[in-house]
């Protein structure tokens, strides 16, 4: 957890990680 | 008429809530969290705890709740197109209001009551506050992580076939 969020860089890193997986599930639903 | 109050004047008060919400987050985030750690170890965290944080919390909760009720105004009758999926043309704004509605909730439910015992609102022990800090912090984080999906669905949903078709 300390990883995951603590580090404000590591934070948006995963918000831009997720904002790509949650762009591919709706492109593909959409399909 | 009643499209201009619901998709003029509502648009416009779930954007401009939105940015305070999210203004101030980024505000917690990026500038106060690093700063109280700073000036923990100088002894002048006190101001910031005192005269700072109480009103940037006030501002915080209630634009939350502000934009969550402008964008469900927004959405009137899609509201349920757009929740739970039933219709192509809302599936980003979809997932857009499940993030921001998950943030409204980590606002109400974990960052706020802790924040009234790290700040002495209410009454607790060092045990209680050192935990109410951990919880409202990883809340705050997290919302700051959800920021950055939430608003790209927010706005992709106005422009869905540039950015799904």
């Amino acid at each position: 957890m300390k990883f995951f969020l603590d580090s404000l860089g590591w934070t948006v890193a995963w918000g831009v990680v997720l904002t790509w997986i949650l762009y591919n599930v709706v492109k593909y639903a959409l399909q | 008429m009643m499209d201009f109050i619901q998709l003029g004047i509502g648009r416009w008060l779930h954007i401009a809530a939105g940015v305070m919400w999210i203004g101030l987050l980024y505000y917690f985030n990026f500038v106060q969290v690093p700063a109280m750690a700073e000036a923990a170890k100088d002894g002048t965290a006190g101001g910031i705890s005192k005269h700072v944080a109480p009103r940037a919390l006030f501002w915080f909760r209630w634009a939350a709740v502000v934009t969550w009720l402008a964008g469900a105004m927004l959405l009137g009758k899609n509201f349920f197109n757009a929740f739970f999926f039933l219709n192509h043309a809302f599936f980003a704004i979809g997932v857009g209001a499940w993030l921001g509605t998950v943030m409204l909730f980590n606002v109400w439910v974990l960052i706020w009551p802790n924040q009234k015992k790290i700040l002495g609102m209410v009454q607790a022990t060092d045990a209680e506050k050192a935990k109410a800090r951990r919880v409202a912090f990883l809340a705050s984080r997290t919302n700051t992580l959800l920021s950055i999906p939430m608003l790209f669905f927010m706005a992709a949903a106005g422009h869905q076939g540039i950015f799904f078709g």
